[in-house]
């Protein structure tokens, strides 16, 4: 699975009613990420407390060097 | 609590403006090191720099104090405020500022930059 299939999923899992959810890789390298969330779950969150929720989501490939990388742009549905 | 822990701590909460990044402000070593240090400069905000490349323990217990994964991380006055994105989109919306004012007071805007080593022993 490549590396934007597999954050792709676990942000799917993590937000599985997102309005918007796209994963691109910056530089074609395959480590450079930008996310980009717009979700009812994000709706009345701080945006540091959006970004936490996504750098959850992204926990694994995080700290296992997948990502070398993350830029998250994030906003609420309401 | 390790030493460098502990230092760590110290900068977080003593310094007016912290961020934790790759590089200094003289030779910034990562792209989003350079925005989050840019929407600072933008702003004027005082700033304080720790350099993370120099041992990987710095990142280390930097994100287990913070609860945050990448780097740059910007504090103020002991709150994480976010990393790059965040910082900057809160330049552009005009939120830094004010957030740097309710925080520091109306003359914030020294633009002083200075740099830690938290490695460095008393």
């Amino acid at each position: 699975m490549s590396g934007i299939e597999r954050l792709r999923e676990l942000l799917e899992r993590a937000f599985p009613d997102a309005e918007q959810l796209e994963v691109h890789d910056r530089t074609g390298g395959g480590d450079h990420f930008q996310v980009v969330v717009a979700a009812p779950r994000l709706d009345g969150l701080s945006l540091i407390d959006q970004h936490r929720l996504v750098n959850e989501a992204l926990a694994e490939p995080l700290a296992d060097g997948t990502i070398h990388e993350l830029r998250i742009k994030t906003r609420g549905t309401g | 609590m390790s030493e460098l822990r502990e230092r760590i701590r110290q900068v977080i909460e003593n310094e007016d403006v912290a961020i934790f990044m790759k590089g200094t402000p003289q030779f910034v070593m990562c792209g989003n090191s350079h925005r989050a240090l840019e929407a600072l400069r933008a702003v004027g905000a005082p700033v304080t720099a720790v350099d993370v490349l120099p041992h990987p323990e710095i990142r280390q217990e930097l994100s287990g104090l913070s609860g945050w994964p990448t780097i740059p991380q910007v504090f103020v006055r002991g709150e994480l405020i976010g990393g790059a994105d965040i910082v900057e989109e809160l330049n552009e919306s005009g939120e830094l500022a004010e957030k740097l004012r309710e925080s520091l007071g109306d003359g914030y805007a020294s633009g002083d930059e200075r740099v830690v080593d938290v490695l460095a022993t008393a």
